[in-house]
């Protein structure tokens, strides 16, 4: 009976996404938010003009247009903060009673979620991510991130069984630009916690939340110097990285960088934190719950753009469901909604900046040398700004670069395997080993592959799911400490019997 | 029972002690060789060297190995990570009590070891004995350790998520090179109580203990591999050791700050996990605790979802 | 979902593909997340009221009450008048009336030649716990009172039961039964306990020849929710690209208010596309959304909020 309908039609068959009924625009209002025409560096509780006379300027990647001007800190100005975050350390922060570190961190955190509007406008203009996301996600997983440490400050001495703990010093903190506030707050919050002082970096092509960090630290009469944010792009990083008087560098960024890092401390002894590239696998066996693996694998790499370290941007799939994964996949693609981060409606937003939309396309383009088979969903782009289509490449071979580097877009390289002990070999051989996914209803099968997976968060039937109690952290190249959690304690943390 | 194997022992520990003065028969000489997976080769490279005491005299023609031996001691290491690391904890437990055994058994060879090798009597057997409680402390710890850093993490969306430590793979280590057996003991032991292995460059100038603790160990249960240990100077071979792409961490236990900061340098190539030990009293209480296993372990966070019906306020 | 190797096999229909509930829960709640606004929100209003089937389904329905209902599906609110300018035109009327076998005719009556579709709910509804011969019975009693569409419940029990071909074979006699009317196959979702249950109930009904599948009775709570619909609209969708064939799908119960009712819209157009998109493939059962509906109507065109005083009941 369906049979015989199925021959005639299998080439009809299509479902049409062009709907009649379609979207108006709902674009998020801008007038929430305040963006200063200039911004100037953060230090000892005060907003202080750069030594360095310089300042440079901050744009939103999906109008190209210049939203602010930011001060860039040369070595003279990050002695300015290493010297007051010593210098609070020391003379207050130390010694303040842990209790009442706790209720300046709370507080914080009080008055992001007072400002979460705001904040996520202004996260959303620099950055590019669709305003869907950094009001759902970033900036209250950045304030949840803020009361989980706050609660931990007078707690520490349960967190380590038969040790004392004592804070390191003045930690030096670098973010990238894939989620600034999140990152900020990822660094600042276990830092404080912990009894330490710090001078943070965002990154340049996003330092705008960062700032208004800055005021609402400021707004809640945090002691001056306990946390300095300075701006400025790699040599202000390596400035930090390189002042004697810090004593701990936490890194959020390339693995490349981290590698520089690595070497840069070298005979310091200073502890670091680097949370590096990835190229997770996620795997789908044949008995998954596919339509939930296929919104997973599209949340997996789509999400912010696929700007995400631990983006599963290798998909392995069994063989005998490949076709109708894929087929799946590209029906799903076609309803994403490409365009203006501030349009409510938007699924991906703009590419962060001009040097990655140009790393993406480089990527693309190999992938197409490669021999694999490109899809890129069918929407329209803007003119203005930096875009890329969400795209898969599926007949991905293991050897392929696009199998092997990490691209940090939406860009999405499919490959297949037969069995259990096939893909796992696949999915380890790599240098990374941040993230990794699996999907099948089989309970002892997902022991296996969570267990055998080399890395440092395993989604199991779930991806790119984040908690402030869950640790984050890679294995192998992808960097070592955690971040969350209790876990995320320790690496801010001198213990002493 | 206990008696007559304390006495036996002191025998033979004053045969050899006497052996200078024997002239009753020729002796046999023992020849010192190194341990790559399970196995007692001599160096690729056909090179030795020839430590002495403190009074001058030779201890022994002892393997110069060189970053060939390395190379093959990382393959053996690599090969058995996955055994190693899949045996049940319980399983790792037994291993690591049988090595203590096996140690409690040829003390006497351990403490001639030792006394040739510059120390005094008493401070030969406190070494030994220490060394053996140490081994029996990590057994202890392999099924347990994980239990106190392990956690349930409580997230606010319907997800099971818990954290676990995990062993990093393969380590590098440069022993100590004072406490030849306590300090080999002390930084071995807690890597493969966490499943790690390892490859061990012992101490220079005291390397006796190490090639008869080579042998302890394979007469232990341990699969060749997990602990793989080679004679030689760590002038020639600390490079080596960590800036092999497929070594996981670098242990070093020198007090050498130039070759510290070499190490830390070169570890970037595949960003190993680096951990210096020069400062431990290996004596002292502070030589022992489950924090040294948590150094050279990874941890892992899983999520899943938790499937809420009906009553439990779920959409359904 | 395995589909027979020949004709005259019934499919194991313990191969429909497993649902992880949290990730269904968590796309359902990914389409709310859409942001209806102007003209997007007028038209998918209009769309909405369009594809409502206005229910009663009482012991006390009598033939008066199921006028007065008739009389509102084919005017819902003829206070309205379309300002200049409004292309659409007046709103449009409901897709049918959803009555027991017994009000049929009066509805046909009632309706005359408005294009309002009569459906009925037969097969002992909303138990379904009678013998086969006598849903058959009510069944042709509906169609041949002039129902244009029968909305049939499964035996659960029997589905628990582990007997799928029984429910198989059901479906297969009633919709023989049905003649030229349309076929609507309740699963009662809110009995079904898992969403793999739900899928496996869809899978049956589509091959047994339904041609629509709908959540709920309305009698039994949970009714339809956004996730359950979900999960059917997923079968359906699996069925297309497997046989060719579009079913419809009839989330029923539980929707009353219009942003409801445009979130599952919004889970229509981006799982289905825009075959499914109208009264011949996607329903509402629901009595109370269509006022609901009017009142968000009149106020897009008027700028005020409304009060329900000014809609009739029915």
């Amino acid at each position: 009976m369906a049979k015989a309908i199925a021959k005639k039609k299998s080439n009809t068959i299509k479902l049409k996404f062009d709907t009649s009924w379609s979207y108006a625009p709902a674009p998020e209002s801008k007038s929430a938010a305040t963006i200063n025409k200039q911004y100037n560096l953060f230090i000892n509780g005060a907003w202080q003009q750069p030594l360095s006379k310089k300042y440079f300027d901050t744009i939103n990647p999906a109008t190209e247009e210049k939203l602010s001007e930011v001060a860039e800190a040369g070595a003279a100005d990050v002695d300015k903060a290493v010297k007051a975050a010593r210098n609070a350390y020391e003379k207050v922060w130390k010694k303040m009673p842990a209790k009442e570190r706790a209720k300046y961190i709370f507080r914080i955190a009080r008055l992001m979620q007072e400002k979460a509007r705001e904040l996520a406008i202004i996260e959303t203009l620099d950055g590019g991510k669709p305003i869907k996301e950094s009001r759902d996600f970033d900036v209250p997983t950045a304030a949840n991130h803020l009361f989980y440490y706050a609660g931990w400050a007078d707690k520490l001495a349960y967190a380590f069984p038969n040790r004392k703990t004592e804070p390191l010093g003045v930690a030096g903190q670098i973010t990238p630009w894939n989620f600034p506030l999140l990152m900020a707050s990822w660094k600042i919050a276990p830092a404080l916690a912990t009894g330490n002082t710090v001078v943070l970096k965002p990154a340049e092509t996003t330092s705008l939340t960062t700032l208004k960090l800055a005021e609402i630290i400021q707004e809640a009469d945090l002691p001056p110097g306990v946390v300095n944010i300075i701006t400025g792009a790699g040599e202000t990083g390596a400035a930090i990285v390189n002042h004697a008087d810090v004593n701990k560098i936490a890194f959020t960024g390339s693995t490349n960088v981290g590698k520089i890092i690595q070497r840069a401390i070298a005979g310091t002894g200073k502890k670091a934190t680097l949370e590096l590239g990835g190229k997770a696998a996620n795997i789908i066996f044949e008995d998954a719950p596919i339509d939930q693996a296929v919104e997973g694998v599209v949340n997996a790499i789509f999400f912010n753009q696929g700007h995400v370290c631990c983006a599963g941007s290798r998909l392995y799939v069994q063989e005998s469901i490949a076709k109708e994964v894929i087929r799946k996949l590209r029906d799903r693609m076609q309803t994403l909604i490409v365009g203006d981060p501030m349009d409510k409606n938007t699924d991906i937003g703009a590419i962060n900046s001009k040097e990655q939309l140009q790393i993406i396309q480089k990527y693309i383009a190999i992938g197409k040398k490669e021999g694999a088979e490109m899809y890129e969903s069918s929407c329209r782009l803007p003119t203005k700004g930096f875009w890329c289509r969400p795209t898969i490449f599926s007949n991905v071979a293991q050897s392929n670069r696009i199998a092997q580097e990490e691209i940090f877009g939406p860009v999405l390289s499919i490959l297949t395997f037969r069995t259990d002990d096939e893909v796992i070999e696949k999915a380890n051989n790599s240098p990374y080993g941040l993230s990794a996914g699996v999907w099948t209803d089989k309970g002892s099968k997902i022991f296996n592959m969570t267990k055998r997976m080399r890395a440092g968060v395993v989604w199991a039937n779930t991806f790119n799911k984040f908690d402030p109690t869950s640790p984050f952290g890679g294995y192998k190249e992808s960097g070592y400490g955690r971040e969350g959690g209790l876990h995320g304690l320790l690496p801010y943390l001198n213990l002493i019997n | 029972m206990e008696k007559t194997i304390k006495k036996s022992a002191l025998s033979i520990s004053e045969n050899g002690l006497e052996k200078k003065n024997s002239s009753k028969r020729l002796e046999v000489l023992k020849t010192y060789k190194i341990y790559i997976g399970g196995q007692f080769p001599r160096t690729e490279s056909g090179r030795y060297y020839m430590p002495a005491n403190a009074a001058g005299t030779k201890l022994a023609n002892i393997c110069l190995s060189s970053r060939k031996d390395f190379r093959d001691a990382v393959v053996a290491a690599r090969a058995a990570v996955s055994g190693w690391s899949g045996r049940a904890a319980f399983n790792r437990s037994q291993v690591l009590y049988r090595m203590a055994e096996m140690l409690e058994g040829r003390k006497a060879q351990f403490i001639q070891e030792l006394v040739l090798q510059d120390s005094t009597k008493a401070k030969a057997e406190k070494e030994v004995n220490l060394a053996i409680d140490r081994l029996i402390h990590y057994a202890g710890w392999c099924d347990k350790f994980q239990q106190l850093f392990s956690a349930v993490n409580p997230v606010a969306s319907s997800h099971f998520n818990f954290s676990v430590p995990e062993p990093t793979g393969v380590v590098s280590i440069i022993a100590p090179q004072g406490d030849s057996l306590l300090g080999l003991v002390s930084v071995i032991a807690p890597v493969i109580a966490g499943g790690n292995t390892c490859v061990v460059l012992a101490s220079e100038t005291k390397p006796l203990c190490s090639v008869t603790f080579a042998e302890v160990l394979n007469s232990s249960d341990l699969p060749g591999g997990v602990v793989n240990i080679l004679t030689g100077k760590p002038a020639e071979l600390a490079s080596w050791f960590v800036d092999h792409m497929d070594v996981n961490a670098t242990i070093y236990c020198e007090n050498n700050s130039d070759r510290r900061k070499m190490i830390r340098e070169k570890s970037a190539t595949n960003l190993k996990r680096v951990i210096f030990y020069d400062k431990i009293n290996w004596y002292s209480d502070e030589g022992q605790s489950p924090y040294f296993i948590m150094d050279t372990q990874e941890i892992k966070t899983t999520w899943h979802p938790v499937e809420n019906i009906a009553g439990a306020g779920g959409g359904y | 979902m395995a589909i027979a190797k020949s004709d005259q096999m019934i499919p194991d229909f313990t191969l429909s593909p497993h649902i992880d509930q949290v990730g269904v829960e968590e796309r359902a709640s990914r389409f709310t997340k859409r942001s209806i606004k102007k003209e997007s929100k007028m038209n998918g209003l209009k769309l909405v009221l369009n594809m409502i089937d206005l229910t009663t389904l009482e012991g006390k329905d009598t033939d008066g009450k199921v006028k007065q209902l008739c009389y509102k599906a084919m005017h819902p609110h003829d206070a309205y008048t379309p300002l200049a300018g409004d292309s659409e035109g007046a709103i449009p009327s409901v897709a049918a009336i959803c009555v027991y076998p017994s009000m049929v005719k009066v509805a046909k009556k009632a309706l005359g030649n408005s294009g309002i579709k009569v459906a009925s709910v037969a097969t002992a509804f909303p138990s379904g716990q009678a013998p086969r011969d006598i849903k058959i019975r009510d069944t042709k009693y509906a169609v041949n009172e002039g129902a244009d569409e029968v909305d049939m419940v499964i035996s659960r029990g029997k589905f628990h039961a582990g007997e799928y071909n029984f429910v198989f074979d059901e479906i297969a006699c009633i919709k023989e039964a049905c003649g030229k009317a349309r076929l609507k196959v309740i699963l009662e979702t809110g009995e079904l306990g898992t969403f793999d249950k739900v899928r496996r109930a869809s899978d049956i009904a589509m091959l047994a020849g339904a041609d629509f599948i709908k959540t709920s009775t309305g009698k039994i709570s949970p009714a339809a929710t956004m996730p359950v619909t979900l999960v059917m609209l997923e079968a359906i969708r699996d069925f297309y690209y497997k046989t060719g064939k579009m079913i419809g799908m009839k989330p029923a119960g539980g929707i009353s208010k219009s942003k409801l009712a445009l979130h599952y819209l919004v889970m229509v157009k981006e799982v289905l596309g825009e075959d499914w998109l109208t009264n011949q493939w996607f329903r509402f059962g629901a009595s109370s959304l269509a006022n609901d509906v009017l009142m968000q109507i009149l106020k897009e065109k008027t700028g005020l909020y409304q009060s329900a005083n000014y809609f009739s009941v029915d």
